[in-house]
């Protein structure tokens, strides 16, 4: 799979030489004049009014604003979870602003990963298994759920960690089973909401550091929504939101960089096996 | 995402709250094995009862003097004082009836039968030598009475196993001479053993003699109460029965209108009486333990909308990764029927188990039909899908969104 998608890159590289970098990658995600509307009672609440966004193949885009602002709500559209009111959503070419519950169900299923705050893992249930899960509604085959479900747990550091449960893991490796699961799919687009916001800040650097190498290794699309402007800085784009409108889209030119900050923080004693398993797949 | 898949699931979701699963599993697991109990220990009693009337042989007829009420339900044998079926009657019936085989009367006397100093307090039947043809009991040891002993009312008699048994222990009983009413017999035989009737009474507690005997040297009465008769086949027993009606109703002069003096049943009549009883009783005992499976239904129905409430959050997460509803429903729809499944097969084998044990315990016969099983596993089922589809539908029906943000 690593293969097919270096092959991908490459012929797009070839085609990249004769456009300028803006234009270089495939659009991932087209927002045109995005709308949408809540009916509470009596009242209308204008949650997004008229969002147009491109993020294409590649770029690490971070969504800010504060509660209230619709970067949920346009989190939940670029996540196939609702609807526009109005306006049309392209993503990986294919318009999905109009489709029902199941066709979104699918989309979800293909297109998309999801890394949340909360985690939200299945309790009682194995790392390997949770991981596992995306591909079971794929129709992904027995034996290889499990070679993928190994091999993207082996690409977060959680080697050896398989058969734990969640409450057996700490915060960061919950949340780095999450991100395995969100991999495991070949999504065009990850999108991760608030993926730092129960972590301590040296676990939401290594999480940072997960996202960068997936980014930056393997071209994975990923879109972010924080809060917290220092998380924001790892991204390579922001885009602001305030009262349903984008209000600043730029480009960070000096992105931080989350491998090199791990190196310059001071160790903390952790066990040993997650030590372990980290130099594990570094050695991979 | 296979059918396979989603019984994994749903096994490990179960398996994750394993008492609860089986305090739910309980409710069903009492009312399949209270139906199959039930239904069992119906049948079994049917069956006996059926095996009893089938031995007697499908040819006999029953006739009674005094009427009874019309349809012939009640087992009365006309013992109420009334004259009105003779000797004569019999005779006629044996001479003018075509359809007509063999015929006897049962003239039933409650006596002592002494030996030495032994006694023994039985019923001598007073019956005619074709007794043991219609009734198909053959004679084990020695012989039944002839027809010469019935014409001179020979004081000559036949004893069934258990009065063998108590009087002549250890020794052969033909020949040997006992004393009914102050008189000497001449044990001719022995009937085979023929055990207990459905009634539970013992059969083989019993002594046959001619009836001219009987009448005439224990009871001192003409009166004839009950005879059997016996068609010239099967098939010809209800026309044996009409015919026999028709001829009696002509011998007591009886005019047209007026009601018979006597009864003519068929064992089809007794057999469906018997059987008509047996189902109301099965049914009634059925329907009782069946509601009892409906409230284990509900008790499903109730945990699986606890536990859909309870797993929001895993629903939100397993849509937002991709899971159709149909998916989500199947899920759920298929926790509740594996409960009601399992505790339906789990209900079987305690059912089956207790059909087992009820005999050995109470001595009642029981039956375990297949009906039964296959109905309660089709039920069980029935009753996961039934009560578990409105909590699949709640699960399947939850927004993603709304369902991820549930505390």
């Amino acid at each position: 799979m690593q293969a097919t998608l270096e092959i991908g890159r490459q012929e797009h590289e070839a085609q990249a030489a004769l456009l300028t970098p803006e234009e270089a990658a495939r659009p991932v995600i087209q927002l045109e004049g995005i709308h949408k509307t809540y009916t509470m009672g009596d009242v209308e609440v204008h949650a997004l009014r008229g969002i147009s966004l491109t993020i294409r193949e590649g770029e690490f885009v971070a969504i800010m604003g504060t509660s209230g602002s619709g970067k949920s709500t346009t989190m939940n559209i670029i996540g196939c979870l609702d609807r526009p009111t109005r306006g049309t959503y392209i993503l990986d070419g294919q318009d999905v602003s109009a489709l029902s519950k199941d066709e979104r169900a699918d989309i979800r299923s293909r297109k998309l990963g999801f890394v949340f705050q909360g985690f939200n893992l299945l309790s009682r249930t194995s790392a390997l298994e949770n991981v596992e899960l995306p591909m079971l509604y794929a129709g992904v085959d027995a034996a290889e759920r499990h070679r993928r479900s190994v091999e993207a747990l082996r690409s977060v550091g959680l080697a050896g960690r398989e058969q734990n449960h969640p409450n057996q893991l700490s915060g960061g490796q919950q949340q780095r089973v999450a991100i395995a699961r969100s991999l495991v799919n070949n999504p065009a687009l990850i999108l991760a909401d608030e993926p730092t916001g129960n972590l301590d800040s040296r676990t939401s650097v290594e999480v940072m550091e997960i996202f960068q190498r997936l980014n930056r290794e393997r071209g994975i699309t990923l879109v972010l929504v924080t809060h917290e402007t220092d998380i924001a800085e790892y991204a390579g784009r922001v885009v602001v939101f305030k009262d349903g409108r984008i209000r600043k889209d730029y480009k960070v030119t000096a992105p931080r960089d989350a491998a090199e900050e791990l190196k310059n923080l001071p160790p903390v004693e952790e066990d040993d096996e997650e030590m372990d398993a980290a130099e594990l797949a570094v050695a991979d | 995402m296979n059918f396979l898949m989603i019984i994994r699931i749903a096994f490990r979701a179960l398996a994750r709250n394993k008492a609860r699963a089986a305090l739910t599993m309980l409710g069903i697991i009492i009312g399949v094995s209270a139906v199959i109990i039930m239904v069992s220990i119906g049948q079994g009693a049917q069956a006996s009862v059926q095996a009893q009337i089938e031995s007697m042989g499908t040819n006999l007829l029953f006739v009674s003097a005094g009427a009874q009420n019309v349809g012939g339900v009640r087992s009365g044998t006309g013992d109420s004082g009334t004259n009105t079926l003779t000797v004569e009657d019999l005779d006629a019936i044996k001479r003018e009836v075509p359809s007509v085989s063999m015929v006897s009367p049962q003239i039933n006397a409650r006596t002592q039968i002494v030996v030495g100093n032994q006694n023994w307090s039985t019923s001598v039947q007073g019956v005619s030598e074709q007794f043991p043809d219609i009734r198909k009991w053959p004679v084990a040891s020695g012989d039944f009475f002839t027809d010469a002993d019935v014409r001179s009312a020979g004081r000559v008699i036949v004893i069934g196993q258990t009065i063998a048994d108590n009087l002549f222990p250890g020794q052969d009983a033909v020949g040997q001479t006992v004393r009914v009413s102050n008189m000497p017999f001449r044990v001719a035989g022995v009937m085979a053993r023929k055990g207990q009737d459905p009634q539970g009474r013992d059969q083989d507690d019993t002594a046959f003699a001619p009836y001219t005997a009987v009448q005439k040297k224990i009871l001192g009465s003409t009166r004839v109460q009950v005879a059997y008769v016996s068609a010239v086949s099967a098939d010809a027993t209800y026309t044996a029965q009409q015919q026999v009606g028709d001829l009696l109703r002509q011998r007591h002069k009886l005019a047209p209108g007026t009601p018979d003096d006597f009864t003519v049943r068929n064992m089809s009549d007794v057999a469906e009486a018997a059987n008509q009883t047996n189902s109301i009783m099965t049914i009634l005992l059925g329907s009782i333990a069946g509601v009892s499976l409906l409230v284990g239904g509900i008790g499903i129905m109730n945990i699986m909308l606890v536990s859909v409430t309870e797993r929001t959050r895993e629903i939100g997460i397993r849509m937002a990764i991709g899971a159709r509803s149909s998916a989500v429903r199947s899920q759920f729809l298929i926790e509740s029927v594996v409960l009601s499944l399992t505790g339906g097969f789990a209900g079987i084998m305690l059912g089956v188990l207790a059909s087992v044990v009820v005999p050995w315990m109470l001595g009642w016969p029981t039956l375990v039909s297949t009906t039964s099983i296959v109905g309660s596993v089709v039920f069980s089922a029935g009753v996961g899908i039934f009560f578990g589809y409105y909590p699949a539908r709640k699960a399947a029906a939850l927004d993603p969104i709304d369902a991820l943000r549930y505390e």
